[in-house]
């Protein structure tokens, strides 16, 4: 069977890609910049701005000037390769071998696949189709060589299936530059009046090598697997385009997924043997993310059972750990939540995310102590799987003097204070939850309440310090000051009382916001 | 042969303690001193590694309780580790802990409501905390005697809240206390809130002398105090 090779062809990639993010930028042309010796030079332009004959390589400010209606963006750097990288992985539905093809395309070693489809018709627009939906332009040609496939993506016309053996019928009126020649060599082809490849392909090949032969390698570049324009010589793409001389893509490899699967003879159906699942699905995981240095942060065990149903639990980790034992007992917690029904007769059990584990790291603190401590990430594990993960807090100081907002939740255990604890006033151990209101007996303003009712109890106060003043943050919040008053009352209680409003308002407030120690 | 009699006499009160639960502190960092309270403990040192049980009667009784942790936690998270702190109704505000010395960030809070004995198990079991401090309501002789259990084995203190007990049962616990909020005192009767004082009761303690305190927080340390001065009775007759 001949070998058979599709190319797809992004022309608009980046700026697509822009598109679909923001959909009001479809229906306007829109160029993308970045800066290049102190000026903005276009780096990519959409169909609308190539339409409106503006050009990669123009200075932003003159297109800018020519259109004032252009869409001006700042360009990502790596944006292209990362799109192509994760499209290539995506197009491994196609074919199980694709390669990133420069910074504008892709390759699929097509070669038994199309039938798949139903023939190379419906395979090349099926990839069409599919790349349009998420809305990218694509142009799509399959031939039985790269060269052939490649010069029909970017210069066919709307045929872009050759039947197999014609390339080089299909290849004839198509511009010298099809054939991913440098830019000098098709160049100086176009000066000698060789403008379309019927009209050197017949020449012999001695006599083309002799002017276009091999330059001195002195820029070839050497990047596995991306195949630029103007790497190769004359000759040696024209025989690629025909297929006398072979081309290798080198396809994308996609990580294996963090899998396990257990098939059962018998369906399972008892706890005893789903635990026994779950720990050889670990044992086995945890030894390769142990080799790889990697850690669970959450995974999924799906049973399959018998009548075709799936049941699934789900555990998640604080730290990233491939420590078995502590998985196990994460999912020990939720085997009574799995109904085997008729039994089960698959495990599969799957990492779905993982991150980096360094056990240098471990052994270092194991003794220590303190947050850094493994056990406490496991205790919490386990906690936060049963109780869940919200009723687990850890506090860290905020930069706001409202007391509600003055502490932030850490976002980690590793998480470190980014600024200090504020100490310089009282503060109540115990804040309730929301401020209650009190009736008081204030005597003068900016004087202390010389009692209160709280809960039903009047409390005479004794000993007071205040007030504190604390204004609401007008650009979070907008609301009235409060005054905060330490008191102690006869029976030695300590509360934190505010006033809400100033003292002359008519309508101001008393609340008990705390307690102290 | 007397001498040889009351040596055998401490050696075997020392295997008793040891069966009870009560180890001899291998590190001093643990000690924690409580002035003279330390001498109704057995060896003379505050139990770590035992749970401490605090009836709260009211609301103000059980933010004292809590001081009096926060206090002691102090001595414990000095050098470093870590707490976990339970709670069900009350809502312990980090920056006060500041106050009693102790980094709040090495503090871990679970506000929970149900799982509560669980979840305090589990924690006391986990070698890498130094404390644990769970306000419970209600524990039975049988759960208490559990968590002492995790607790001597893995040599985590457990500190148990109980607000508003609705009976006072027989625990397993080593220690109960009951902690109540004092008036402050000022020197020289100056105005303001003094220092926080609290009337401390050891209501029971295995092994040792049940006994009863007046104790202020002040300098990062307790210290005993009479409250009954000259002092705070002159704040008191101006304040009547």
């Amino acid at each position: 069977m001949s070998n058979r090779f599709a190319t797809i062809w992004f022309p608009y990639l980046k700026t697509d890609w822009f598109s679909v993010r923001q959909p009001n930028l479809i229906n306007e042309p829109l160029v993308l910049v970045s800066p290049d010796h102190g000026r903005m030079v276009i780096t990519a332009a959409n169909k609308l701005a190539k339409g409106q004959s503006i050009q990669t390589g123009m200075v932003a400010a003159d297109a800018k000037a020519m259109y004032p209606s252009l869409t001006v963006i700042d360009d990502r750097p790596g944006l292209a390769e990362q799109l192509l990288n994760r499209m290539a992985e995506w197009c491994i539905r196609f074919s199980p071998a694709v390669a990133v093809d420069g910074d504008d395309g892709l390759i699929l070693d097509a070669t038994g696949c199309s039938h798949l489809w139903g023939g190379d018709t419906t395979y090349v627009n099926d990839i069409t189709e599919r790349f349009r939906k998420y809305g990218y332009t694509v142009r799509v040609a399959i031939a039985d060589t790269i060269g052939a496939a490649w010069a029909m993506s970017r210069f066919g016309n709307d045929k872009c299936i050759i039947e197999s053996g014609q390339q080089s019928t299909a290849l004839l009126y198509l511009p010298a530059a099809a054939l991913r020649i440098d830019d000098d060599t098709a160049a100086r082809l176009n000066k000698l009046g060789l403008r379309q490849i019927k009209d050197f392909i017949g020449m012999p090949r001695s006599a083309l090598r002799r002017r276009f032969g091999p330059k001195v390698s002195k820029q070839r570049r050497t990047e596995g697997g991306k195949m630029g324009t103007g790497d190769e010589d004359l000759v040696t793409r024209i025989n690629q385009a025909l297929g006398i001389e072979e081309e290798f893509i080198q396809p994308i490899h996609s990580p294996p997924p963090y899998q396990e699967r257990l098939p059962c003879l018998e369906p399972i159906v008892t706890a005893t043997g789903i635990e026994i699942a779950i720990q050889r699905l670990l044992e086995v995981l945890c030894k390769r993310l142990k080799q790889e240095g990697k850690g669970i942060r959450t995974a999924v065990l799906k049973c399959y059972r018998v009548d075709s149903k799936i049941e699934q639990v789900e555990i998640g980790t604080i730290r990233a750990s491939h420590h078995a034992e502590h998985l196990f007992r994460l999912f020990e917690l939720k085997i009574s939540s799995i109904e085997p029904g008729l039994g089960i007769e698959l495990f599969l059990l799957e990492a779905t995310k993982v991150e980096d584990h360094s056990s240098l790291q471990e052994t270092i603190w194991k003794s220590a102590g303190g947050l850094q401590d493994e056990r406490i990430s496991e205790l919490l594990d386990s906690l936060s799987n049963r109780i869940g993960a919200g009723a687990i807090r850890r506090y860290l100081p905020a930069e706001h003097y409202w007391p509600e907002r003055s502490v932030r939740p850490a976002i980690s255990l590793d998480e470190i204070a980014t600024t200090v604890w504020k100490v310089e006033r009282p503060r109540p151990l115990q804040l309730l939850v929301k401020p209650e209101s009190v009736e008081v007996m204030a005597p003068i303003p900016d004087y202390p309440p010389m009692n209160f009712r709280y809960k039903g109890k009047l409390h005479k106060i004794i000993k007071a310090d205040g007030p504190e003043r604390i204004e609401q943050e007008w650009w979070l919040e907008q609301g009235q000051h409060r005054d905060y008053y330490f008191v102690e009352d006869d029976q030695g209680c300590r509360y934190w009382l505010f006033r809400l409003g100033h003292y002359d308002d008519v309508s101001y407030q008393w609340f008990v916001h705390g307690l102290f120690v | 042969m007397p001498a040889l009699k009351a040596d055998i006499i401490t050696q075997l009160k020392k295997d008793i303690l040891a069966l009870q639960g009560f180890r001899p502190l291998v590190h001093s960092q643990q000690m924690i001193n409580l002035g003279t309270i330390n001498h109704s403990f057995p060896n003379a040192q505050f139990p770590v590694g035992v749970n401490h049980e605090f009836i709260c009667n009211s609301s103000e009784s059980l933010t004292a309780s809590s001081g009096f942790i926060a206090g002691i936690l102090s001595s414990m998270l000095q050098k470093g580790g870590a707490a976990v702190w339970i709670n069900s109704s009350q809502i312990i505000f980090p920056p006060a802990l500041v106050s009693f010395g102790i980094d709040p960030s090495q503090l871990i809070f679970i506000h929970i409501k149900k799982d509560l004995l669980w979840t305090m198990e589990e924690a006391l079991k986990c070698e890498g905390l130094t404390a644990v401090v769970g306000e419970i309501a209600s524990v039975d002789l049988t759960s208490s005697r559990r968590l002492q259990l995790a607790s001597e084995k893995s040599r985590v203190t457990g500190f148990l809240l109980r607000p508003h007990p609705r009976q006072l049962n027989t625990t397993a616990c080593t220690c109960r206390w009951q902690v109540h909020p004092l008036q402050s005192k000022t020197t020289n009767g100056l105005p303001g809130v003094g220092f926080p004082c609290w009337q401390v009761e050891l209501e029971k303690v295995r092994n040792g002398k049940p006994g009863s305190w007046q104790l202020e927080w002040s300098n990062g340390k307790f210290q005993v105090v009479d409250l009954n001065d000259s002092s705070i009775s002159g704040e008191h007759k101006k304040a009547v």
